[in-house]
């Protein structure tokens, strides 16, 4: 990225003094700014400003449905509430069993399915069209109507479930029982996802130029040999990518839980961002909450950060 | 290339005909199985509600408008004198109620709901792109002081868990009395897509050559015409695909939408999951709700399948 923005410079310093004399109107600084500011200024007031005041929030007693009560100065305290609570921390580890699944799941599956359609058979891109269609949809749409398909007596998964293992249909219910509600909300997000990991596998698998695998048999290379000496090293960097997205998007998941099963059954399946909804819009903890929230987002950006590292040297190797 | 070592590369790269068959057979069994969710939505969608509860789930029924009759119109159990006084050549939902003895229970507002969610994304779409294609512009082809940590901070505004901006959004907006505004929504979506559209769009000019520019700057046009009138048009193909990612965001997003909004400007996602009828939800309204409100991206994703690569991965991907 770097490198495409320093090449562009130097293009533009370049342009021959000529054709710059010549432009009239604005000058090109003028335009430069007269077209970044208005984005600027819509990211400052709607992200850089709520975020100070989160933080201002987050050191206070602030509770957003008493506006005029006395405020306090809590100091770290806030902090060091969230820290050392339980419930947080049972919150924070069904987030990482949530994130550590669905981002095992949809890399095996995704990874399996782009490696079948790269074999090209016929009408692959038409079939390719239709297994991406559950990640365009809404997840809390979707997350919805799959509570529909979960009911113990009437859905359609149970039916299906019951009529492939025999067990009664009215035996299990994936979103009310205690052992099986975390898997309901990963199959719901292995559904609508594992699309977007093969999507973009098969981008990597797609980049692969033909000609190596060509030397690869002129070597004589066994295909299982080729899978593990090209293949893989090719894509791991694309696959690496998927999972970048995939567990911040997850890390952050809110809208497909929240329909789902919205935390329950118990605290099972209550994601840290069903928590900070509770303490935020139904206990009206806003100073706590705004602590958990600066908790959350340095969480997500110093793994992604330390992710993207890592991804950064596997691309270079 | 010889002839024979044509073939010799054919043989390697190309895969046999049975392996293409075999992945070929895997891949529909995943595409149709991956379906089945869809498909049950719009089978429920025209049920009626025995026919959607049944057990076991009925796939053989005799089509019915209720759900959707229930989803527009404020019906409740009718009486038989009512029945009785219907004119027997009624609009449709007038026959199912003579048919159903109808039927739903909370109120129903889903046309309202659907109308603020055309409103919300398609001013977000249009602000996102005004803002995005501009910025994109400036970022494409001018030396911008701190290019590159601009750039990443736009990005970087993507990766706050909704919920965390929601708090303070919620507070501001209380003050300037945006809450529940279709206004407050759409400034808050586009801020929230702004990211992407200049992302993607920043690709798509990259690629413009800039001779058009130059060409056009060296025949006397300033630099806001050369933009206007050369850049833009090149460009139509990455605006369109980047609004039809701006537009999916807005219209899918509920996180913001059912914690700042109540009623006057509340979007569809929100409302959906909330449809009841007597004795709890009624399905095939809201599998109707769903399916109407899927419909549009269902196209969508068919008419972006070429740019959906770039489009979910911000352009750090391009095929």
């Amino acid at each position: 990225m770097s490198t495409n923005a320093a090449v562009m410079d130097r293009l533009a310093e370049a342009t021959p003094q000529k054709i710059a004399r010549r432009v009239r109107g604005l000058s090109d600084r003028a335009v430069a700014w007269l077209f970044i500011a208005p984005t600027m200024l819509l990211l400052l007031g709607m992200n850089i400003f709520p975020l100070i005041w989160t933080i201002r929030l987050s050191f206070t007693n602030y509770r957003a449905n008493r506006p005029n009560a006395p405020l306090i100065e809590k100091g770290l305290d806030n902090y060091r509430a969230i820290l050392t609570d339980p419930d947080v921390w049972a919150a924070m580890q069904s987030t990482a069993h949530f994130v550590f699944w669905t981002i095992v799941i949809e890399t095996l599956l995704g990874f399996a399915l782009a490696w079948l359609i790269d074999r090209r058979f016929r009408a692959h891109s038409f079939w390719t069209t239709v297994i991406l269609i559950p990640m365009m949809l809404s997840p809390a749409v979707v997350g919805n109507f799959w509570t529909f398909l979960y009911q113990p007596q009437i859905g359609l998964f149970n039916y299906a479930v019951a009529f492939l293992t025999g067990i009664p249909a009215s035996d299990f219910s994936m979103i009310g029982s205690v052992a099986l509600a975390p898997w309901s909300i990963i199959i719901v997000d292995a559904w609508m996802w594992t699309p977007y990991v093969m999507l973009i596998c098969l981008a990597g698998l797609r980049s692969i130029p033909d000609y190596i695998y060509e030397a690869a048999e002129v070597d004589r290379a066994s295909p299982w040999r080729q899978f593990w000496s090209i293949t893989l090293p090719m894509v791991l960097p694309f696959i690496m990518l998927a999972v970048l997205f995939r567990g911040i998007e997850n890390f952050r998941m809110f809208d497909m839980v929240n329909l789902l099963t919205s935390g329950g059954p118990g605290s099972t399946t209550e994601l840290a961002s069903i928590t900070l909804k509770r303490e935020a819009f139904e206990k009206w903890r806003t100073g706590y909450s705004c602590a958990f929230a600066i908790i959350l987002f340095v969480t997500v950006f110093g793994l992604a950060n330390i992710y993207v590292k890592a991804l950064n040297r596997v691309k270079n190797r | 290339m010889s002839a024979a070592a044509r073939n010799l590369a054919h043989s390697v790269v190309e895969p046999t005909p049975l392996a293409k068959r075999i992945a070929g057979v895997l891949i529909v069994l995943y595409a149709l199985l991956s379906m089945v969710p869809l498909g049950w939505i719009f089978l429920t969608a025209v049920k009626t509600g025995p026919d959607s509860i049944a057990y076991p789930p009925k796939v053989v029924f005799k089509p019915s408008a209720e759900g959707f009759c229930n989803l527009f119109t404020t019906r409740t159990r009718q009486t038989a004198e009512y029945i009785q006084s219907l004119p027997p050549s009624a609009s449709v939902c007038d026959s199912v109620t003579r048919e159903h003895n109808m039927v739903i229970a909370g109120p129903s507002n889903f046309q309202p709901r659907f109308i603020n969610s055309l409103i919300i994304a398609f001013g977000s779409t249009a602000l996102s792109i005004l803002l995005g294609a501009t910025s994109a512009y400036a970022f494409s082809r001018f030396r911008v002081p701190g290019k590159d940590d601009l750039l990443f901070f736009i990005l970087s505004t993507r990766m706050m868990p909704p919920i965390a901006v929601a708090i303070p959004i919620y507070l501001m907006y209380r003050e300037l009395g945006l809450n529940d505004t279709r206004v407050g929504m759409i400034l808050l979506y586009t801020a929230v897509n702004i990211s992407l559209a200049v992302w993607l769009l920043k690709g798509f000019m990259d690629e413009i050559p800039r001779e058009y520019e130059e060409a056009a700057l060296i025949d006397g046009y300033t630099r806001l015409q050369a933009f206007f009138k050369v850049v833009l048009p090149q460009a139509t193909t990455g605006i369109v695909a980047t609004a039809i990612f701006c537009l999916i965001f807005a219209w899918n997003e509920y996180a913001f939408a059912v914690l700042l909004t109540s009623g006057e400007a509340q979007t569809a996602p929100p409302f959906i999951p909330i449809i009841i009828g007597e004795g709890g939800q009624d399905w095939p309204a809201v599998a109707s709700g769903t399916a109407i409100f899927l419909v549009p991206i269902l196209v969508f994703t068919v008419l972006l399948r070429k740019h959906l690569l770039r489009g979910i991965t911000f352009g750090a991907v391009r095929k």
